[in-house]
C-alpha cells in the first residue's frame, strides 16, 4: 500500500508539472461549461414578433399590449392575412407570429375558450422553443387575471406550432453532453497518453522490472486521473446549478455513483488504447479520433439519434457516452431513478468489462 | 572472485513466430564478476536480458538468477536485481530526490532507509546543488550515473545494465566504469551489454551473440588470443564476418 501511495504521488507530480495536461484537465471544462452554457442560452430578449389579429377586439388588444410590454418580445409588425406569415418569416425579421381567432371576446365570452396560434420560427429550435414556452406563460398569467370571478371559467387555449422543425427533437442540453465529453476526454486520453509516455520514455520497462506488478502500475496510473475526474464532474455539475440554474431533479448520490461508472468506463477505454498505442501522438489520435468525434457526433449530444440513417443509429449503441448522456438527462432533467435507468446502467458495466478484459488480454499479450 | 555461479542459463531460446531470437543459449555469470554481453542490433542481447530480467517469458530453457527461476518465481527475480536502460530511467520532471524516493518507494524500502540512502548518494555524486532540480534539467551523463546509482538503491545481487553508456561522453563514461568496477568489488555481479569494444576490455569475461547464438565466450585476453587480434574490435569483427 506504502508503495502504491508514493505511485500515486509521482503521478501527481507529472499532472501538476506539466502545463498542457494541467489545463487539458481543469481549464478546459470550465471554458467548455462556460461557451456552452453562455453561446446557448435559453434566455430570450426583445424577440421581435408579428401578429396577426383576426378579431381586433379588447381581449385581443390587452393581449398584445401585454406581450410587447413584457421585456421578452417587441411586436414589430401587424399582419393581415395568412398568407403573409410565411413572407414574415422568410425574410426573418419575425421569430414568431401570435394569430388570434375571429371573434375572439365574444367566443371566450360565449363558449368560456378561444384559441391562440403561437407560430415560431423553428429553425432554431431552442429558441423558438423558448419563445412559445413564454408567450403560453403571458396567456396563462392572463387567463389566471381573467379568473378571478370563480364563477365564470375563462379559457384561453395556446396552439403552438413550430414551423419547420415540427417535433423539435433536438432540444439542446449541454450540460449532460458537454460532462460526458470532458470524462471521457479526461480519463481516456489522458491515461492512455500517461501510460504511453512511460512506454515512449523506457520507464515503464523499469517499472515493470521492479517488484510492483502490471496490474499495479496500471491501477497506480489510473487512480489519480479517476480523482480528478470526480473533481472535473462536480465542477461541472456545481457550475451548471449555479451559473446556469440547471436543475438536478434526480438524486445526486446516484448521479455521483453512474458518473463514477461512466469514468471507470471511459479510464478501462484509455487503457486500452495505450495497449494498442506505442507512441503518446498515436494515442493521442486514437483518442481524438476514436472517442472524441463518436462521442460528439454519434452520442446525441448534439444531433439526435432517432434522426439518423439506420446504420448510424446501430453504431451510436456501441457508444458509451450515449448510454451515460440517457442517464446524466434521466436523472438531471427528468428525476428519475435506477428504476428506469437500469438498463443503461447496466449496458455500461457491460461494456466496462469487456474494455477491461480486453486490455489485460492486450496487455499480457504485449508482455510475452 | 568466487566461482558462485549467480546466473545459470540452460539452452534458453526465444521465437517470435517464426523467428527465433534467441536460439539455445548457455551460460554461466559468477559472483562479483563483470560480464559483457556483446552483439550487434538485432543479435539477441536484448531479448536474452528481458527474459533474464522476468519481463519476456523464454519459449524454450531454463534459466535462473540470483537462485530463482526466471519462469516460475519472476517475483523474486525482480526484488534481487537492479536495472537501467538504454532508453534513460529516471523522471524527468521529477527531481533528483523525487526519484530517489520513488524508485526507493516501489522497492518497498523503508522511509528512514530511503533519507539515508539518497543522503549518501548525493554526497558521493556531489549534486548537492542539484538535489531538489529536475532532472530533465541536468546533462546526460550526470542523469546516467544517477540512474545507476537509483538501480543500486535497495541494494541488488545483481545488476543489469542494458547499453548504458549510450550517447555519453568519453570521460563520464570512464567515470561510469569506475562506478562499475567499485559495485563489482563490492560483491555485485554486473551483467553489461555495450556496443563499445573498448568497454569490453573492461569486463571480467565477455559473451559475444551473433544472430541469435553465443558464438564466443571468454575472457578479452583470451578471445584476442584466440582470434588472433590485437582489439576487441577486431575479434569482433571476425567473428561477425566468419558467420555472413
Amino acid at each position: 500500500m506504502k508503495r502504491f501511495i508514493g505511485f500515486i504521488r509521482k503521478e501527481f507530480y507529472h499532472i501538476l508539472r506539466d502545463r498542457r495536461s494541467l489545463f487539458i484537465l481543469f481549464g478546459m471544462p470550465i471554458v467548455q461549461v462556460m461557451l456552452f452554457g453562455f453561446a446557448i442560452t435559453n434566455e430570450i430578449n426583445n424577440v421581435d414578433i408579428a401578429v396577426l389579429d383576426h378579431s381586433k377586439d379588447a381581449t385581443t388588444k390587452e393581449i398584445i399590449n401585454k406581450i410587447s410590454s413584457s421585456k421578452y418580445f417587441s411586436v414589430k409588425q401587424f399582419i393581415n392575412n395568412e398568407a403573409t406569415i410565411e413572407k414574415a418569416f422568410e425574410k426573418g425579421e419575425i421569430k414568431a407570429v401570435l394569430n388570434f381567432e375571429p371573434d375572439f371576446s365574444k367566443k371566450l365570452v360565449a363558449e368560456k375558450q378561444a384559441t391562440v396560434q403561437i407560430l415560431t420560427d423553428a429553425t432554431d429550435p431552442n429558441t423558438a422553443n423558448t419563445i412559445s414556452n413564454y408567450t403560453s406563460a403571458i396567456l396563462q398569467k392572463y387567463q389566471q387575471d381573467l379568473n378571478t370571478d370563480v364563477r365564470i371559467q375563462y379559457q384561453i387555449a395556446p396552439q403552438t406550432r413550430m414551423a419547420y422543425n415540427p417535433e423539435l427533437k433536438s432540444v439542446f442540453m449541454f450540460v449532460p453532453g458537454v460532462m460526458t465529453i470532458i470524462l471521457m476526454l479526461v480519463s481516456a486520453m489522458m491515461t492512455s497518453i500517461s501510460i504511453t509516455r512511460e512506454k515512449e520514455m523506457g520507464t515503464m520497462e523499469i517499472l515493470l522490472v521492479s517488484p510492483l506488478k502490471p496490474f499495479q502500475v496500471i491501477i497506480g496510473k489510473v487512480v489519480p486521473y479517476v480523482f480528478l475526474s470526480v473533481i472535473n464532474a462536480i465542477i461541472i455539475i456545481l457550475l451548471s446549478i449555479f451559473v446556469f440554474k440547471m436543475p438536478v431533479q434526480g438524486s445526486l448520490f446516484l448521479l455521483g455513483v453512474e458518473s463514477i461508472l461512466f469514468i471507470i468506463n471511459a479510464l478501462s477505454l484509455g487503457i486500452l488504447i495505450s495497449t494498442v498505442s506505442a507512441t503518446q501522438q498515436t494515442a493521442m489520435m486514437v483518442s481524438l479520433m476514436g472517442l472524441m468525434l463518436p462521442v460528439i457526433l454519434l452520442s446525441g449530444f448534439i444531433f439526435p439519434i432517432s434522426s439518423m440513417p439506420l446504420p448510424l443509429q446501430a453504431i451510436s449503441n456501441i457508444i458509451p457516452a450515449k448510454w451515460f448522456i440517457i442517464v446524466l438527462k434521466g436523472i438531471m432533467l427528468k428525476g428519475v431513478g435506477l428504476a428506469y435507468l437500469w438498463k443503461e446502467s447496466l449496458i455500461l458495466v457491460g461494456m466496462t468489462l469487456f474494455f477491461i478484459a480486453v486490455s489485460v488480454k492486450k496487455y499480457k499479450i504485449r508482455l510475452e | 572472485m568466487n566461482n558462485e555461479n549467480v546466473i545459470t542459463v540452460k539452452n534458453l531460446t526465444k521465437m517470435f513466430g517464426d523467428f527465433t531470437a534467441v536460439n539455445d543459449i548457455s551460460f554461466e555469470v559468477n559472483k562479483g564478476e563483470v560480464f559483457g554481453f556483446l552483439g550487434a542490433n538485432g543479435a539477441g542481447k536484448t531479448t536474452a536480458m528481458k527474459m533474464l530480467i522476468g519481463i519476456l517469458k523464454p519459449t524454450e530453457g531454463e534459466a535462473w538468477v540470483a537462485g530463482f527461476d526466471v519462469q516460475t518465481q519472476a517475483e523474486d527475480v525482480k526484488k534481487s536485481i537492479g536495472y537501467m536502460s538504454q532508453h534513460f530511467s529516471l523522471y524527468n520532471d521529477l527531481t533528483i530526490k523525487e526519484n530517489i524516493v520513488f524508485f526507493g518507494g516501489i522497492y518497498g524500502l523503508r522511509k528512514s532507509v530511503i533519507k539515508e540512502k539518497s543522503q549518501k548518494l548525493i554526497d558521493e555524486l556531489g549534486l548537492h546543488d542539484e538535489a531538489d532540480k529536475l532532472v530533465g534539467s541536468l546533462p546526460l551523463g550526470w542523469k546516467q550515473k544517477v540512474a545507476f546509482s537509483v538501480a543500486l538503491l535497495h541494494d541488488p545481487k545483481i545488476i543489469f545494465l542494458d547499453e548504458p553508456t549510450g550517447g555519453v561522453d568519453p570521460i563520464t563514461r570512464r567515470q561510469f566504469w569506475e562506478m562499475i568496477y567499485r559495485e563489482a568489488n563490492n560483491g555485485k555481479t554486473i551483467f553489461v551489454t555495450t556496443h563499445y569494444m573498448d568497454e569490453a576490455e573492461y569486463c571480467d569475461r565477455v559473451s559475444i551473440m551473433v544472430a541469435g547464438k553465443i558464438e564466443a565466450l571468454d575472457s578479452p585476453k583470451n578471445l584476442k588470443k584466440m582470434y588472433k587480434a590485437n582489439s576487441m574490435n577486431m575479434v569482433f569483427l571476425k567473428l561477425a564476418r566468419n558467420i555472413e
